[in-house]
């Protein structure tokens, strides 16, 4: 292996060189001084996300085991700018737990080294990289998600995230496992090759699908999503939501599009009956919850619904459309976390009834909160809009069209719940809404980067056919 | 001696394990009998990968390294989880699962 092709893996070389400058900088860092490491560490992985928008080859190393193409490139840059804002929403939250924490340099070293494995998760082209890749992105998180030492939620989360992932990981094992021992290969591309559909291949396709499922929170595999989102420290909640969840996505398209692509009635029955009760469960338990973070991570398992329905005919329309509303997502839900964190950071409050009369006092608040509510419910003129509506075209291409009428049904009964939290901020009133909230520059900034990328993306049609051009098929 | 067993009655041993730790984990209400339940899963599967490999796939070695790789990873996996519930006890004093509700629907 020559170093030309060594370089294949830029990104990922990248984030572990800003992870260790990182940690090395952190050690010449007093109690004093340990605050400068933040803008150190934004500032890094902005130059590292920069890095990543230039032009690079693509192509496979390690026979197969890691491979790229330009779509998976695509989907990192976009792993990387969510990440990037969610360093800026967190520089206030970190201040704000000063005494929590010995050093910063843990937190992003801990963030970087997850992203890491979802950058080679997405990567992967057989079963032993997308293991490692998977067990390198969630063990990070799970430490991460009881970080906060003195709350009992938020050990309480991290034992939940950890026992559950462990689970899940065993079970996609044992499904690898029969793989391997039907096929005798575990590189996706010689699996696929020799792949028949035995019913012993169904068991197995059936125990990673739901291995994969639970990470995404597809519904029978959700029940540690609201504990967790609630418990965890909000940063790490958008994190766990917006990039956990797209890198799973991708993920799974990658396998469903290559190598279970010789099944594809079982593929679509599993997937239209998961889309079917995602939506619904995730739409229905959203309604009733109070705490803003449960409410997010049940909308995020609704949104989870619809985009199962751009996978289901394995098109490659699908998959950009797929790609094309992960990319929307990152920066809507990232905006609505980010506000909910601004305030949560300022007052402590996370319940609905706290933010009656937001409007009043925080108008730059409430409006990047509405755009972004907006667009997770899909209304025309913001993003959200055409990523539901290139999800449900494609889906309806297929002849889908109950799924796809459900699919609506379930946005307009999205539509209640989003624009309850719209209504609190902007008519109902209260005697003492929240104070006005100054919040840093960083959370600005980050704020400002949503809501400029929720408006971008809807207005400029070539970023979907750019997308599109990337894109293919199931085999 | 290995040329009497057939690999059935590997996969009938690790089927069996597979299922124990899935049972395991659903009905115990101790946190780290919970996790020993996670490791029977992980060993069922080591058993067969590496069965599979020398029964079926004797040319490559494939399997002999992806259950190397679980072993380590289910190492670092188990590092993690021990933390995480040490740190809980220290708050509440215990590890039963049925204490551990402090959020729910």
């Amino acid at each position: 292996m020559t170093t030309d092709q060594f370089f294949l893996m830029r990104h990922e070389i990248l984030l572990v060189a800003v992870g260790v400058i990182v940690l090395v900088m952190d050690l010449m860092t007093t109690p004093a001084t340990k605050h400068r490491i933040i803008p150190v560490a934004i500032v890094l992985f902005l130059i590292n996300t920069i890095i990543g928008f230039l032009p690079i080859e693509t192509g496979k190393i390690f026979g197969g085991m890691y491979r790229t193409d330009d779509i998976t490139i695509l989907m990192k840059n976009a792993l990387n700018i969510g990440v990037f804002i969610i360093f800026l929403q967190s520089a206030e939250w970190l201040k704000n737990h000063e005494e929590k924490f010995n050093s910063y340099g843990a937190y992003f070293f801990i963030v970087i080294a997850s992203l890491v494995g979802m950058d080679y998760l997405i990567s992967s082209g057989d079963f032993l990289m997308f293991f490692i890749g998977t067990e390198l992105a969630t063990i990070p998180i799970a430490a991460l998600v009881a970080i906060e030492k003195a709350k009992i939620k938020s050990s309480e989360a991290g034992v939940k995230l950890i026992l559950s992932a462990a689970l899940s990981s065993g079970i996609t094992l044992f499904g690898i496992s029969l793989i391997y021992g039907t096929t005798g290969s575990i590189y996706f591309a010689e699996v696929s090759k020799v792949f028949d559909g035995n019913s012993l291949q169904i068991l197995a396709f059936i125990f990673i699908f739901a291995g994969v499922a639970f990470k995404i929170s597809i519904v029978p595999f959700h029940l540690w999503t609201a504990d967790v989102y609630e418990g965890a420290p909000i940063n790490i909640t958008s994190y766990l939501s917006v990039i956990s969840k797209a890198s799973a996505f991708f993920i799974l398209i990658i396998l469903l599009y290559k190598v279970f692509y010789v099944i594809p009635e079982i593929r679509n029955n599993i997937l239209y009956a998961t889309s079917i009760l995602t939506m619904t469960i995730g739409n229905l338990f959203a309604i009733r919850q109070q705490n803003l973070k449960r409410f997010l991570a049940f909308s995020s398992i609704a949104q989870a619904g619809f985009v199962l329905l751009g996978i289901i005919g394995g098109t490659q329309i699908g998959f950009a459309s797929v790609v094309y509303f992960l990319l929307i997502y990152v920066f809507s839900n990232l905006g609505a976390f980010g506000v909910v964190a601004a305030i949560s950071n300022a007052t402590g409050k996370e319940n609905i009834d706290d933010y009656n009369g937001l409007y009043r006092t925080n108008p730059k608040l409430s409006l990047v909160m509405m755009l972004s509510l907006f667009s997770l419910a899909g209304i025309p003129p913001v993003a959200g809009f055409f990523g539901k509506f290139f999800l449900f075209m494609s889906a309806a291409k297929q002849g889908y069209f109950i799924l796809v009428l459900i699919a609506v049904v379930n946005v307009t009964i999205s539509l209640y719940y989003y624009l309850l939290v719209v209504k609190a901020m902007f008519i109902n009133e209260q005697e003492n809404p929240i104070e006005r909230i100054d919040s840093d520059m960083y959370t600005k900034i980050g704020l400002a980067i949503c809501a400029a990328g929720i408006l971008a993306i809807g207005f400029f049609g070539t970023i979907f056919d750019f997308i599109n051009s990337k894109a293919f098929g199931s085999m | 001696m290995i040329e009497n067993i057939g690999i059935e009655q590997f996969l009938i041993l690790s089927t069996l394990m597979f299922f124990i730790g899935v049972y395991g984990f659903l009905v115990r209400k101790n946190l780290i009998t919970m996790l020993m339940s996670v490791e029977l899963i992980l060993n069922a599967v080591n058993i067969n990968f590496v069965a599979f490999n020398k029964y079926y796939y004797p040319e490559n070695l494939q399997g002999h390294f992806f259950a190397m790789f679980v072993i380590a990873i289910a190492a670092t996996e188990v590092a993690v989880a021990i933390a995480i519930i040490i740190s809980l006890y220290r708050k509440i004093r215990t590890i039963d699962v049925e204490q551990v509700d402090e959020m729910k629907y």
